[in-house]
């Protein structure tokens, strides 16, 4: 389980991490969406990989999973919620305004170069 | 009732802030009076927690009465009185500033102001490195809806840039605390600090990455050289009150710098001791002199204050990375007259670009201002104060930081950083020149400061003066807070042994 775990957080990440360095605005998004999911595997993993351990203190059970990582995943995917809808309307708000999708508008850049 | 004061900077800005969210689009009157009143109860609770911090004992409130290591806790010393302090300072400035009009360009400016500023101060407090990230994020998110206040081309396009840089940094964060947490076992910061010291030899090498990682990410906030890409274009297209009020930005992710550097990877750490210090110190003279050609190469006066911000960010890791007393000292004293006066610069320039008309904030010669007298003694002062030239507080820090240098540091320091702040006194000298000297005559009839906006002013760049006479008290208390960073056995005393029951109830 440890290797399809490490794989499968990988492999998000770096899809995560390509997607998050592209020149527009949408995949950006998605990019950065898809690393805030990585990090949340991640984040589980770190008191190690427990299955059908409990996670409460209760009578007569000896085997438990870390509680922490899942609350601190709680706090990290609604976060993480609310930066993407926050980075979507933004990103809604770029096109809108500059009147294209690229993250770094030359455009934009020239008609500055003119004003100044 | 005094246990509880810890909790109220968070506390205070966050309810006046949810106050402010009842009703949008309600009269501004009330709004600015909340906003103002808050602000400045504010200062006075800060001023009450740098007393109660002097006495030189570490106090901590746990939140829920669950105690350490365990339960999350709010822990007070004398540094993060002092930032609380200051972030309340510069906040009741540009408060005051924005109350001229800015707060009027956009919706619900105070009420964003506000919840940043429970960001910052909760940053400040905390005592548990998860809670410091959900803090960051707290801030963050209000600082994105702040730099983008008032709308335009230029602030959509950085604000884009900030809020993708942040989210990757965000990201970065909580890969970083992972690793801490896994191979700890703890958040809390002083206990961690003592899990790390005892730690099993063959995890150091993770530890270690998950350190480095962290110190990228506050890096990034702090604007470290190569990750300060993204600081002079948002400080710049950000309007002044939040420009002024993002100068104690960098100052939080230097504030984590020093305090995770310092507590949990410090002297104390075992085979970990201050390894950071070392890299730190390159980059920060790199970054230094940087910002020295940045400042040099600013074509306009907003763009010109974020590089000083840079050589400022520069000066004061310079002193995190030499890690002595007697340089903690100086760049604590050094930090309180920066941030304000940059916050202070930020202001001026929106006011000179506001009277100027079309030439705006640009360093061309053009129209005048309506008001050259009083804007110029407001620059000048800035300006000695900014670049570092006596008698104002910006020499006294750099004197002290000058000082504190080991004889083979100096020749780095010395020069790194009294060339950069030459580049600082040439481009402030030209920019002055070229906006106020080769003006033509002002509009008579033009906008001028209103009382709101000089109230702000005077606030941030009439503290420089303040700063160097009343250096003496002040010095003491940065000495004593340096002092007191630096020993790592008082802090594992006041909040791990259990003897001492605070905080709660109780």
């Amino acid at each position: 389980m440890e290797a399809l775990f490490a794989t499968v957080t990988g492999f998000l990440a770096a899809s995560g991490l390509y997607l998050a360095l592209r020149g527009r605005t949408f995949p950006v998004v998605v990019g950065l969406t898809l690393l805030s999911y990585a990090v949340n595997l991640f984040l589980f993993s770190t008191g190690g990989l427990t299955t059908n351990g409990a996670a409460v203190i209760k009578e007569g059970v000896s085997y438990y999973a870390d509680p922490l990582p899942q609350a601190l995943v709680l706090t990290a995917i609604v976060i993480g919620f609310a930066m993407t809808a926050f980075s979507v309307i933004l990103a809604m708000r770029v096109r809108g305004d500059l009147g294209s999708d690229q993250v770094n508008d030359q455009r934009g850049e020239e008609s500055k170069e003119d004003k100044s | 009732m005094m246990h509880h004061l810890i909790t109220l900077p968070i506390l205070l800005p966050l309810l006046s802030g949810l106050l402010m969210l009842v009703k949008r689009d309600s009269v501004v009157l009330p709004r600015r009076a909340i906003a103002l009143s808050s602000t400045t109860l504010l200062l006075v609770i800060s001023a009450m927690l740098v007393i109660q911090s002097d006495s030189g004992e570490i106090t901590y409130y746990a939140l829920g009465d669950w105690q350490p290591p365990f339960g999350i806790i709010l822990v007070l010393d004398r540094l993060s009185a002092l930032m609380v302090c200051l972030t309340s300072f510069l906040a009741l400035g540009s408060v005051a500033y924005a109350c001229a009009g800015d707060d009027r360009k956009g919706s619900n400016f105070h009420g964003l102001f506000q919840l940043q500023l429970m960001g910052i101060n909760g940053a400040f407090l905390t005592g548990d490195i998860f809670n410091l990230f959900v803090f960051f994020e707290v801030l963050l998110i209000a600082s994105y809806s702040l730099l983008m206040h008032g709308g335009g081309k230029d602030r959509t396009q950085a604000g884009f840039h900030y809020v993708a840089l942040n989210l990757a940094g965000s990201a970065m964060f909580l890969i970083a605390l992972g690793v801490l947490y896994g191979t700890t076992g703890t958040l809390n910061m002083v206990d961690m600090s003592q899990k790390v010291a005892t730690l099993d030899p063959s995890r150091l090498g993770l530890l270690k990455a998950g350190a480095f990682l962290l110190l990228v990410v506050f890096g990034l906030k702090a604007a470290i050289l190569p990750l300060y890409f993204w600081l002079p274009r948002a400080y710049s297209s950000a309007p002044a009150p939040v420009a002024a009020l993002f100068a104690i930005m960098t100052k939080v992710g230097i504030y984590a710098i020093l305090r995770v550097y310092t507590l949990i990877f410090g002297g104390s750490a075992g085979e970990l001791a201050n390894f950071v210090q070392p890299w730190l110190w390159w980059f920060a003279l790199a970054t230094l002199a940087l910002g020295g050609l940045g400042v040099l190469s600013a074509r306009d006066l907003r763009s010109q204050v974020a590089y000083l911000i840079l050589i400022s960010v520069g000066t004061l890791l310079v002193g995190v990375s030499m890690n002595r007393e007697a340089s903690l000292a100086a760049l604590l004293y050094y930090m309180i007259h920066t941030t304000l006066v940059t916050g202070g610069l930020f202001l001026l320039a929106d006011a000179i670009g506001e009277q100027r008309g079309k030439a705006g904030a640009r360093i061309v010669p053009g129209r005048g201002v309506t008001q050259p007298a009083l804007l110029g003694l407001f620059y000048f002062a800035g300006a000695i104060a900014v670049i570092g030239l006596p008698p104002l507080s910006g020499a006294i820090g750099k004197v002290l930081l000058l000082d504190s240098a080991l004889p083979s540091e100096q020749p780095w320091l010395w020069s790194l950083l009294l060339l950069s702040s030459l580049a600082g006194l040439v481009a402030m000298s030209r920019s002055g020149s070229a906006v106020f000297w080769k003006a033509t005559r002002g509009d008579e009839d033009g906008p001028r400061l209103k009382v709101a906006m000089l109230a702000g002013l005077i606030l941030l760049i009439g503290a420089s003066p303040v700063l160097s006479i009343l250096a003496g008290p002040i010095t003491r208390f940065t000495d004593a807070s340096a002092t007191q960073l630096l020993d790592h056995s008082a802090y594992v005393e006041a909040i791990l042994s259990h003897n001492v029951v605070a905080g709660g109830d109780s």
